[in-house]
């Protein structure tokens, strides 16, 4: 009697996961297998491996992996310091909260930062370096990149972080390691779980990140979720896009296994 | 368990009565279905006091929708969720969706306001005896720049203009594959509807020499970033051009000499429709002259109406950079739907075009 009714409150799990998990893949790779005009073909897998899609997917994964990168430099050492901070719940809040405002909105706001006559530019100017070219240019791509992917990052290191026993530190500290050494051996091995999985939640996203390559890169960067956007909405080819989001799926899973979180009972 | 029933019962109850509310301020306002109709336009393209006019002249409620692209708007329409009564796509998406049997004809004995068309707007190649279509808006692609911004050897006669090495960095495109394809095969003397793959390669590897100049590749943002001296040049449409113009005064339009494009959006009745006969007197109602006239002086964009033209400021009218005259539009081409093979061809180029590094 107990175990059917728990069969019962399994039953919106099961459908969620089927409409809305399994559904969509499942339609994603059946698109992928026509052609543009609707024959059943591997064309499209040709297609993504000749030279255009390999310089686009290898484009994608460069930039992404600067934005990880300079997401990682700067949340940890914050995740570091607000865990040491008095009041951390409200430090993270004030984190946290920017990254309710509509994602279009702060691109909008960026695209008047960096202007040629933006704030950004002025403050060169008082400085005395002069004005740049600051929008447009790789660097507001990953610099606003960064800020919007910061606090996903932030949350899971900040949760390893306030989790870790302070007594791992004490012990090692009482043993005679510096805290250099007690940073390298001790604190970053036991949070690497959660860089782990902040490096998954920004790297993931950041692979097919495409309005910011309009708005904010002025298609100077042009990512494989350009490449899809463009083939749903204009060129109307979704067995190309669907190919490309097959890649996607393909390069994440890969990913997720790669930086996995290994059992290890010994832990806690 | 009684907790998650009692949350569970709630949500239940409070969506059917936000429903029965939703449902009983449509009734409130009219909205029953038989009396509405559903208008699918382009972004900031119509005056909105005009459909309060129209709901007021006659009693049929409007309901609003928008698209960006052609294209987003072909497919809503395929699938058929909303049963759009008025849709306002370009042309060739018109010969598009005449072939994939998505229109209407439409009943010219209930439009007695057709007359006050331009004659030179009627009766179009891609829609002849217009069966399916009235034309709404026209207008040109060219190019907009600041003249004190640009070096005075320069005047953008001709597209090859944009290639000046003063320009370096300066240069803002529209985010279209059609519009910047397009301007490459006019710079080497070819058709916009251009189908030898040898000449569009030709055309995309002249575009190529134009990357150092070119500042970003974007879309309606243009406007904005124009007017904001952003950059001294863009090549956009004529509409967008003329609002940037009017907020910002020391901009220049104009269409180079060699040929450009001329672009009609029409109005259209799709095969949802659920009430024929509302779209045909919005229709009407749209090409009255003084109704033409307000929405031409609101929206910005030429207006094929040719009562309304007195109705207007005469300096808009007059002025030709956005009313030129018939020998002037001769040498534009409209696109013409050139099938998806090549749509996608064009669209395979202009990615590449757009990847290419400085």
């Amino acid at each position: 009697m107990k175990a059917k009714s728990r069969n019962y409150y399994l039953i919106p799990y099961v459908l969620w996961i089927a409409l809305f998990v399994i559904t969509p893949i499942v339609l994603v790779v059946y698109y992928s297998f026509f052609n543009i005009e609707g024959e059943f073909s591997l064309e499209n897998y040709q297609k993504f491996f000749t030279p255009v899609y390999l310089k686009m997917t290898l484009s994608s994964f460069w930039y992404a992996f600067l934005i990880t990168f300079f997401t990682l430099l700067i949340a940890y050492p914050t995740a570091y310091l607000l865990t040491k901070t008095k009041h951390k719940q409200l430090w993270l809040l004030l984190i946290i909260v920017p990254s309710w405002i509509n994602l279009l909105l702060k691109a909008y706001a960026f695209i008047g930062i960096f202007g040629t006559y933006g704030a950004a530019n002025k403050f060169l100017e008082v400085m005395g370096v002069g004005g740049k070219q600051i929008l447009f240019t790789d660097f507001s791509f990953v610099f606003v990149s960064v800020y919007i992917f910061l606090p996903f990052m932030i949350l899971p290191i900040f949760n390893a972080l306030d989790e870790l026993n302070p007594s791992f530190i004490d012990a090692s500290k009482d043993l005679g390691a510096s805290s250099w050494r007690t940073f390298s051996r001790v604190v970053f091995p036991l949070t690497l779980d959660g860089v782990k999985s902040g490096c998954q939640i920004v790297f993931i996203p950041a692979l097919s990140l495409f309005m910011l390559t309009r708005l904010i890169a002025g298609n100077r960067v042009i990512t494989l979720g350009t490449a899809i956007e463009q083939h749903f909405l204009v060129t109307q080819d979704w067995g190309m896009g669907a190919t490309i989001a097959v890649f996607l799926i393909i390069f994440m899973v890969v990913i997720m296994l790669l930086t996995g979180r290994r059992k290890r009972g010994e832990m806690r | 368990m009684k907790n998650l029933i009692r949350a569970l019962s709630l949500v239940l109850i409070v969506s059917f009565v936000l429903l029965y509310i939703v449902h009983r301020l449509n009734t409130a306002q009219g909205y029953t279905g038989e009396n509405t109709i559903t208008v699918y336009n382009w972004g900031d393209y119509i005056d909105p006091e005009l459909l309060d006019q129209f709901e007021d002249e006659t009693g049929i409620k409007v309901i609003y929708e928008t698209f960006d692209s052609n294209e987003a708007m072909l497919t809503k329409i395929e699938q058929g969720g909303t049963s759009y009564d008025i849709a306002v796509p370009s042309e060739y998406m018109i010969d598009k969706m005449k072939q994939e049997d998505l229109l209407l004809p439409i009943e010219h004995s209930q439009l007695p306001n057709l007359k006050n068309i331009d004659p030179r707007f009627l009766n179009l190649a891609f829609d002849e005896n217009n069966e399916y279509s009235i034309p709404y808006f026209w207008g040109t692609v060219g190019i907009l720049y600041h003249p004190d911004k640009v070096s005075d050897e320069i005047d953008f006669k001709q597209w090859d203009d944009l290639w000046h090495p003063s320009l370096k960095n300066d240069v803002l495109l529209v985010d279209g594959a059609r519009e910047v394809i397009g301007f490459g095969l006019n710079s080497l003397e070819y058709s916009l509807n251009e189908t030898d793959k040898a000449r569009l390669l030709e055309a995309k590897n002249k575009l190529d020499t134009l990357t150092p100049n070119i500042k970003a590749i974007v879309g309606d943002e243009i406007k904005l970033l124009m007017q904001n001296n952003e950059a001294a040049v863009a090549v956009l449409w004529s509409g967008t051009a003329q609002d940037a113009m009017w907020e910002n005064e020391s901009l220049e339009y104009t269409v180079p000499e060699e040929g450009s494009n001329l672009w009609f959006d029409n109005m259209v009745i799709p095969k949802t429709t659920k009430n024929k006969e509302a779209a045909h007197q919005f229709i009407n109602f749209m090409l009255d002259p003084k109704v033409a006239a307000q929405n031409a002086e609101y929206v910005g964009y030429s207006t094929p109406n040719k009562a309304a033209l007195p109705h207007m400021d005469e300096e808009t009218t007059s002025d030709e950079r956005f009313y030129p005259d018939e020998e002037q539009t001769a040498k534009l081409e409209v696109y013409e739907n050139l099938g998806k093979q090549m749509l996608a061809y064009y669209n395979e180029l202009f990615l590449e075009f757009k990847m290419h590094r400085k």
